[in-house]
């Protein structure tokens, strides 16, 4: 997969491309990291490289930094070719996973060290009034003095972010920045990033295995797998129009259901099920008729009643009720099509009421709400 | 068992105790203790021969343990770069290199030098301008910096290595990330966390080319160092004096042994990661 309809679409709107991967392949002796990658990255972008563990993210993040240089195809920042331009003359600074904050050196000394290698040489003052200002954008204000192992994990990724903004990047790089932290501390600093990314105007680029934290970061996400680039769209494009079953299970829940296409045209196409049951739904891409596909749900599009609904609707038994707040999520089961989630809001159990474990209902959904998908 | 471990430790520190005790004795008996004094300390250190190999040792110990400790440093680094089979292959020979029994170095080393000189003297006299005479080239301080040199670099690079091995990648990318040249990342992040592994390095191989007998005894020529000079008068009957020398060779190698100890725990402490 190369560039997707969605990924033109987007770079209309993004006023100038910063830097851009073409044809980008990289290989590690017979390990293929990086599989023809093409991604143009816009000013001011937020963009995340979401995808499982070994899929390439942090070997494409490294190419843009300059410590991996591609085996084929070409880097480009600001228009120019990069490949052979080494990591300390790109105009790009990186935040590590583990920090990489020097040992040896004070809190203040850490952030100012990009700033001290700049020639012609800033004046001692400068540098210390920056790392300042640094240090109160990430709200660690008087830190200065502090030794690295004096400050606790959540201090020290600031300290961490405090060192690559301080140098105003073009582009700032982020390996899974927050996965060290605990899920509290992670949930400030998602808001903190953003805060700052707005705040300073830098593009963002960030590698997550976490899709929640891309979903509430990004502006896109580029889903990979296995060195390929699979979708590259919003959060939005990826949750309503996934081009793929494997990016729909990346990209919030979903209920799937195995089957092959059906011949036939028009809107909605029919999925033949195991056993036996057709059902309706959108077909995506290119599929023809007996391809491996799956029908999917996304859980708060299917509905639940006591009556007996239309011809679609599905005979269910509730097997769990969990209790979220806003809404209700119900692991339902199927005769022959198994369990499912559904989400239902609190409104339609005012309507209906909740409903309880063991309880016969009928689900069913909108066929325009259900896609076809590719199983590859 | 325990008794038995304290019969190991008797066995090995009652004799370093009783030469350390026998120094401080007045009377003229190296295995006897008449009376407590310093004159046996004070008679080694103004016997010109004492002094003399001393000397000699020191130099020999700073020289070789300087030349060491920078190169084993440069050679750690350079070897930090390479990767698969070639790494391990070099990491290989010099842990063997360590291991070679001390003898087998002062024999080979002796041998080595010794063809050389015989290859090389002719040459020099033939290129020699006429009128003053060509210098030999023989065995001496040189021939014994040269051994030890070679023998301890292994040691530094072993020491350096795990140093290296121990910090993290990330550190050095970090740096270049930040626009620190090659050179730049060496001077202000490698070099400093590897410095104390550096000195402690320095420290050990002090010690241990200050100590050592076995290969200076092959390459040493007419040089005379501490330990030669000892081993020597021992032929001639163990004095006082002897023990004083001993008592004092021990002071200091283990001052300098636990400085080392010391610099190596901090840097394990400190850690590379952060
Ligand atoms: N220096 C290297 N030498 C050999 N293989 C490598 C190297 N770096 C990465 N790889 C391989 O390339 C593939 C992609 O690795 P990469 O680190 O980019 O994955 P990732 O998506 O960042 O995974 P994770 O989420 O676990 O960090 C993996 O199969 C990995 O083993
Ligand atoms: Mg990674």
């Amino acid at each position: 997969m190369t560039n997707t309809p969605l990924d033109d679409k987007q770079d209309q709107t993004q006023p100038r491309v910063i830097a851009e991967l073409r044809g980008v392949t990289k290989r590690f002796g017979t390990v293929l990291a990086a599989d023809n990658l093409n991604l143009s990255i816009g000013e001011g972008e937020f963009l995340s490289f979401l995808g499982p563990s070994g899929c390439g993210k942090t070997t494409a993040l490294r190419m843009l930094a300059g410590f991996e240089a591609p085996t084929e195809g070409d880097v480009l920042l600001d228009g120019a070719v990069v490949n052979e331009i080494e990591a300390h003359r790109r105009p790009v600074n990186m935040v590590f996973q583990h920090y990489a904050l020097f040992p040896h050196m004070t809190v203040a000394e850490n952030i100012g060290f990009g700033l001290r290698q700049m020639r012609p040489r800033m004046a001692k003052g400068e540098i210390s009034d920056k790392v300042r200002r640094a240090l109160d954008l990430v709200r660690l204000p008087g830190f200065e003095d502090r030794r690295i192992w004096e400050m606790s994990g959540g201090q020290q990724q600031r300290v961490a972010l405090a060192r690559a903004v301080v140098n105003e990047p073009k582009m700032l790089l982020l390996d899974e920045p927050l996965a060290a932290l605990d899920r509290k501390l992670r949930k400030e600093m998602q808001i903190e990033l953003q805060n700052i990314q707005r705040s300073l105007g830098i593009t963002f680029i960030l590698v997550t295995h976490d899709q929640e934290e891309a979903l509430s970061m990004s502006d896109r996400i580029c889903i990979m797998r296995d060195g390929r680039i699979v979708q590259i769209g919003t959060p939005q494009e990826l949750y309503d129009q996934p081009i793929s079953r494997y990016v729909a299970d990346f990209v919030g829940t979903s209920n799937f259901f195995d089957g092959t296409l059906e011949a036939g045209s028009g809107a909605i196409a029919g999925v033949k099920l195991a056993n036996g049951i057709t059902l309706g739904g959108r077909p995506v891409g290119a599929i023809a008729a007996g391809d491996p596909v799956s029908l999917s749900v996304r859980p708060e599009q299917i509905g639940l009643t006591r009556k007996q609904g239309g011809a679609g609707a599905l005979p269910v038994t509730v097997r769990n009720r969990i209790f979220l707040g806003e809404h209700t999520e119900y692991l339902v089961r199927h005769e022959t099509l198994g369990e499912f989630f559904v989400l239902a809001p609190r409104q339609s159990e005012l309507s209906e009421g909740p409903f309880n474990s063991g309880e016969g209902l009928f689900a069913s959904w909108d066929a325009t709400a259900a896609l076809v998908l590719t199983r590859k | 068992m325990r008794l038995y471990a304290a019969l190991v430790y008797l066995f090995l520190y009652i004799p370093i105790g009783v030469i350390a005790l026998f120094s401080f004795t007045a009377g003229r008996h190296a295995s006897q203790l008449q009376g407590l004094s310093v004159q046996w300390y004070g008679k080694a250190l103004h016997n010109p021969f004492v002094m003399d190999a001393l000397q000699t040792s020191l130099m020999v110990a700073l020289i070789s343990a300087t030349l060491a400790s920078t190169f084993g440093a440069m050679a750690a680094v350079a070897l930090q770069g390479l990767r698969g089979p070639v790494r391990v292959a070099f990491d290989g020979l010099i842990y063997i290199a360590v291991m070679i029994p001390g003898i087998v170095i002062g024999i080979a080393t002796l041998i080595a030098l010794v063809t050389l000189f015989a290859g090389l003297n002719p040459i020099i006299a033939a290129v020699w301008p006429a009128g003053s005479a060509p210098p030999q080239l023989g065995l001496g301080i040189g021939s014994l910096v040269a051994a030890h040199t070679m023998f301890l670099m292994a040691l530094c690079i072993i020491i350096v290595r795990a140093r290296l091995s121990g910090m993290d990648r990330s550190l050095t990318e970090a740096s270049s990330d930040l626009y620190a040249t090659p050179m730049g990342t060496f001077r202000q992040v490698t070099l400093p966390l590897i410095f104390p592994a550096i000195l402690a390095g320095f420290l050990l191989s002090f010690t241990f080319s200050f100590d050592d007998f076995i290969i200076a005894f092959f390459v040493a020529g007419s040089e005379t160092t501490l330990p030669i000079y000892v081993f020597s008068s021992i032929r001639r009957g163990v004095t006082p004096e002897i023990n004083a020398i001993g008592t004092m060779v021990l002071a200091v190698s283990l001052t300098v042994l636990m400085v080392a100890q010391f610099l190596l725990r901090r840097g394990a402490n400190k850690g590379g990661g952060a």
